[in-house]
């Protein structure tokens, strides 16, 4: 757009103010992780470690502090279980939209995505429900009593999994629709099996998009809260635990060194997912 | 290939899907429908009809807070469109090839970072003892510390913060698409900027402004954290309602009620700004 200059700096100006609005909340969360103070708040009183290493009260380390510990070792542990669930499901989903003809796809893909326009907490609600509902016939029937449809990690797992299948599948989808089904074809005609194409041809063309489609699906499940929130039992992840401790204890800049370390992680992982789609990128 | 493993192979491919929408989608949310129509009037006894939605009329709190929900979430969409779309337009179209990615990828760095990291981030700025009042009192504008929590203003501050990002990628894609001579044409053949842009720039994006629409109300009207950390204990958001419905009251009734209420609602809204818009829901949102 052709302009004066005075405006295209007030433009510029505009966009720069923006992006300290983005970061503002960021920076401030990180850095009173190193404030040598009982409270994430000014004045300044020095660099510290301490809410990161210090092994006793009154600051506790973040790597020393069990329940935070705890909650960080069951994120990552729904994290990795949701995000291979919905990288299989999801790849299923793509080779079903793309390669396949049946009646009604058009109303079956609108229905596929139709989960992202639910909002977390209906379907946490929902899931929870439905869960308890057939928990309570079991027992009432059979006798029955099935723990993992009570609120547990199995029911976060459940419920996570619900809408995360929705993002993993459009973004295969996206990949396998740019592959070019005579590459298929030729490695049929030279004489491989449907298994050999699939496994040496097809898969490792669509692995970078299901690389990503993992690390977004951990990432949306680690920072969960909305769905989770309704599902948890005792096992609680780490964005539970960290609200819990907001609401109940107060903010001390443990909490901020948490947060750091996530930053730092989804960073790093964000990264990786970005490279592994670049190089192969026609 | 024989068309009976052509058909073995739809089933099995079908099955995961069919399980998934079924079981995780489809059923729960006839269950919250059949929950919500019932009410206990005695151990295991149950009556049937809409009483739960009869008080949530009646109840003039209960109603209120959704039409404030929806109200506040309207207007963070609004915002978060008009705040975004100069940004999105930026980093499409006046931006140079290799500042473009990384303004693009600082975009999407607030998005990696969990609600609850950010919405603790703008506690900290804005609370009483926090940084801005802390700063603002040092410098002398200020004489005492003020609470700049617990209001709507923040409230609306922290959502637009946390959707916007949603309302931008969209964008982005959208406007990358568009060949510049459009304009150039437009600008040649007389037209003002405000006709370029309302002729022109406006029909194109419409797919992305929707989309990014779609999206950011929902994540607005579902949103928990942000206004219950940023607003404090009369945050009045709907899903507080459901919250406490739900785990504190115990009243899976109720709660489910207000549940498929929100859903209704939230699901019209999108299925008027479709209409209205003249897009689909597989044209919008799952062109991301």
């Amino acid at each position: 757009m052709q302009g004066s200059a005075g405006l295209m700096w007030i433009y510029r100006g505009y966009v720069v103010a923006f992006f300290l609005y983005l970061v503002a909340p960021l920076v401030a969360a990180g850095v009173f992780a190193f404030n040598d103070s009982m409270f994430p708040s000014l004045p300044w009183n020095g660099f510290t470690w301490d809410w990161f290493f210090s092994p006793s009260e009154p600051k506790l380390g973040l790597f020393h502090d069990g329940r935070l510990l705890q909650g960080l070792g069951n994120s990552l542990y729904i994290g990795v279980i949701v995000a291979a669930l919905s990288v299989a499901v999801g790849t299923c989903n793509a080779f079903l939209f793309v390669r396949k003809e049946f009646r009604f796809k058009n109303a079956l893909y609108v229905l596929m995505v139709v989960p992202l326009v639910i909002p977390g907490v209906i379907l946490g609600i929902s899931i929870l429900v439905l869960a308890s509902t057939i928990a309570g016939l079991a027992d009432q029937w059979f006798g029955v009593f099935l723990t993992s449809l009570r609120p547990g990690i199995p029911l976060v797992v459940m419920g996570q999994f619900s809408f995360l299948v929705t993002i993993t599948s459009l973004v295969i989808i996206a990949r396998l629709e740019k592959f070019d089904i005579s590459l298929e074809e030729a490695a049929l005609n030279l004489g491989a099996s449907r298994y050999r194409t699939l496994s040496t041809v097809t898969l490792p063309f669509l692995f970078p998009a299901m690389f990503s489609a993992f690390v977004v699906a951990f990432l949306v499940s680690f920072e969960n809260f909305n769905t989770t929130l309704f599902l948890v039992g005792s096992d609680s992840p780490l964005t539970i635990t960290m609200y819990d401790r907001m609401v109940k204890a107060g903010s001390t800049p443990v909490l901020n060194a948490t947060s750091v370390v996530l930053m730092l992680g989804s960073g790093l992982l964000a990264l990786l997912s970005i490279f592994a789609q670049r190089p192969k990128r026609a | 290939m024989s068309r009976d493993a052509g058909r073995l192979s739809l089933i099995l491919l079908f099955t995961p899907f069919a399980l998934w929408i079924l079981l995780l989608i489809i059923l729960p949310q006839i269950g919250i429908g059949y929950v919500s129509i019932r009410e206990k009037v005695g151990i295991n006894t149950y009556e049937y009809g809409f009483k739960n939605y009869f008080d949530f009329i009646t109840e003039p709190v209960y109603r209120n807070t959704l039409l404030r929900t929806a109200w506040m979430s309207i207007l963070v969409t609004a915002l978060a469109l008009v705040i975004g779309f100069p940004i999105a337009w930026y980093i499409a179209k006046i931006a140079r090839e290799r500042s473009r990615a990384a303004l693009f990828l600082m975009c999407l760095i607030p998005l990696w970072v969990s609600d609850l990291v950010r919405a603790y981030g703008w506690i900290v700025l804005l609370r009483e003892t926090g940084v801005i009042s802390m700063t603002l009192v040092k410098w002398g504008i200020i004489s005492q510390p003020i609470e700049m929590l617990y209001n709507d203003m923040t409230v609306i501050i922290g959502l637009v913060y946390t959707v916007i990002l949603f309302m931008i990628v969209p964008l982005v894609s959208t406007l990358q698409g568009m060949d510049d001579a459009l304009l150039e044409a437009g600008y040649n053949l007389g037209g003002s900027r405000v006709t370029v842009f309302r002729r022109i720039i406006v029909p194109y994006a419409m797919p992305g402004i929707v989309a990014g629409c779609i999206i950011t109300f929902m994540l607005t009207a579902g949103s928990y954290l942000t206004p219950i950390l940023l607003g404090g204990k009369n945050s009045s958001w709907f899903t507080e309602q459901i919250y406490n419905q739900f785990i504190t009251r115990y009243n899976w009734e109720s709660g489910s009620a207000f549940g498929v209420s929100l859903l209704v609602f939230t699901s019209f809204v999108v299925w008027a700004g479709l209409r209205l818009t003249g897009q689909s829901l597989a044209t919008t949102v799952a062109k991301e």
